[in-house]
């Protein structure tokens, strides 16, 4: 079974974003960039079933710009075995990803995708559960364990108020939430490595994808401010203020 | 122009922002109807009828809609899209598992989470975990969103709508639930509490972590954590608090031994009145703090909870 699994290159989750003076959005030049954390899991867990004999090969895709290939390469020194590049300058939304990764599910053959529940500059949480209705696929959703057993998968989901385990038949769609598991560190042999690895590019076109956005961003604002609260002095000075000032007691 | 607000429940109530997403979708223009599908949820098709603002119930009984199969919901969804100009749930881990199956199959976008409406095609969203707020025109015919239900007041329960059923579809077939381990608790639900006791890694321990809840009791409060006594084992997973665990606005946040790392913030800056109690005078959570204590916890706590 081959795994796909997308990986969405993002601004480094340590870094403060900063919104632009107009307006039009955040601050993206001289600002570091990384794998999405949450697509680090997906890689880990399509590697960790490809040794456990689970899977015969880890393809990374990913789709944008040409730096997006940092990303995929990232993925490659960490272990998977080939790379695609769905290659454009097109502001990029979740719908027209999921049909990029539908159209090449389709060429791969491949009988599972494995990725990130969300990304953390859109926060958009679709992709997935997109690409499983595009191809009529069941999903497992935000999974903290994936177990392959024969022709389904058995995946436990973060719910609120819990967890739930549902038996899903293959192939079919995972998303991954963050305690699924640790990822592995890129090695430098291995990121060495990585640079010999296959990587291909193709453009939207030649897989018969329309990538134009169907939502317009017209504003991209900073938040509200807090004012700025008081330091109390002990306990007592505390129950009063919350009593007779916030009046929450 | 009619939304439709596909409710979460729990056979006998609508739970999870269900009321918060009417009111959301109340304000993109038009009519409001909600679709309650379920097994033995007459119940809730009933209290879902009760929302002020709601003109007409629909109410599915199928087993196959049970345990809110996604893959069985965006089925029974997406042939009434026809008839809507928006499709409208809470953006929980229900309405977040089901939603864009629905908009991928209908072929248009989603927006996620939504804070604000400023118009039936505009809508204000946060992204980069709450440290920008964008506002985004949706240029599709249907319009499916998911609603953050801190951004918007729940629909009070004095209305009375019809209940009409609707056939329940097809089982897909395609997955079935095996297990529910629910954290059992007598606290209020974390989501929708109006008060929050929340401790972080300041607590030290599990068994530490237990004294919030003498505190939690005598408030009424639910109890919450940071991702970092998560991580660290002192609580359940779905204590968690912050962008990637529940996004809370209570109207007071208790924040005990949480220094407040970015992604805890995104998920309680809202909240009406924040108290954080660290012994740290640096830790961060004081930035958003109404009121500020440094001292040790373990005394701190004990006498708060005496005194108040």
């Amino acid at each position: 079974m081959k795994i796909l699994v997308p990986v969405k290159r993002v601004v480094d989750f340590n870094v403060k974003v900063r919104v632009k003076a107009d307006q039009t959005g955040v601050e993206l030049a001289n600002v570091k960039m990384s794998m999405n954390p949450f697509d680090e899991i997906a890689v880990e867990e399509a590697l960790k079933l490809k040794e456990a004999g689970k899977a015969t090969e880890v393809i990374a895709v990913s789709a944008g710009i040409t730096a997006c290939q940092e990303t995929l390469r990232t993925a490659l020194a960490m272990g998977a075995d080939r790379a695609i590049l769905v290659e454009t300058d097109v502001e990029l939304q979740p719908l027209a990803v999921a049909k990029l990764l539908k159209a090449l599910v389709a060429k791969e053959g491949a009988g599972m995708v494995i990725l990130g529940k969300q990304a953390i500059d859109d926060d958009a949480n679709q992709t997935g559960q997109m690409l499983a209705a595009l191809l009529d696929w069941p999903q497992g959703t935000f999974a903290s364990k994936v177990e392959i057993d024969g022709s389904v998968a058995r995946v436990t989901r973060e719910i609120d108020g819990g967890l739930e385990t549902v038996e899903i038949k293959l192939p079919a769609v995972v998303t991954t939430d963050l305690r699924l598991n640790t990822p592995r560190y890129a090695t430098l042999p291995n990121i060495m490595k990585a640079k010999k690895k296959p990587l291909d590019v193709v453009k939207p076109d030649a897989l018969g994808v329309d990538v134009a956005p169907r939502l317009k961003t017209l504003k991209v604002a900073e938040p509200g401010k807090r004012k700025a609260g008081v330091m109390v002095k002990d306990v007592d000075e505390l129950v009063g203020k919350l009593k007779n000032e916030a009046k929450v007691l | 122009m009619t939304a439709l607000v596909i409710a979460e429940h729990d056979n006998a109530h609508v739970r999870g922002g269900t009321a918060n997403a009417v009111t959301a979708a109340l304000k993109m223009g038009g009519e409001v109807h909600i679709l309650v599908a379920g097994q033995g949820a007459r119940a809730a098709a009933d209290a879902a009828a009760k929302l002020a603002g709601v003109a007409k119930v629909l109410h599915a009984e199928g087993a196959h809609l049970a345990s809110g199969s996604p893959e069985n919901l965006a089925a029974l969804v997406v042939p009434l899209a026809a008839t809507y100009s928006h499709i409208v749930a809470s953006a929980t881990a229900f309405g977040k598992n089901f939603m864009p199956r629905v908009a991928a199959l209908l072929d248009v976008a989603q927006v996620s989470e939504i804070v604000g409406v400023d118009s039936p095609d505009t809508f204000v969203r946060p992204i980069y975990a709450g440290n920008a707020f964008a506002t985004v025109q949706a240029l599709d015919k249907v319009k499916v969103i998911t609603v953050r239900a801190t951004g918007f007041d729940a629909a009070p329960a004095t209305g009375s709508a019809p209940v009409e059923s609707l056939a329940p579809g097809a089982d897909k077939a395609q997955s079935k639930l095996l297990s529910q381990e629910l954290t059992k608790s007598a606290r209020p639900e974390l989501a929708g509490a109006r008060r929050i006791v929340s401790g972080g890694r300041g607590l030290g321990s599990g068994e530490n972590f237990k004294m919030l809840e003498t505190l939690a009791d005598k408030l009424g409060a639910a109890i919450g954590a940071s991702r970092a006594a998560v991580d660290s084992g002192y609580c359940p997973n779905d204590y968690q608090v912050g962008q990637t665990g529940k996004i809370v606005a209570p109207e007071l946040y208790v924040a005990i031994g949480i220094s407040g790392a970015i992604q805890h913030l995104a998920g309680m800056k809202d909240s009406k009145v924040i108290v954080a109690i660290n012994k740290d005078p640096e830790a961060p959570i004081f930035q958003v703090a109404d009121y500020g204590l440094v001292g040790d916890l373990f005394q701190i706590v004990p006498e708060l909870t005496a005194k108040i």
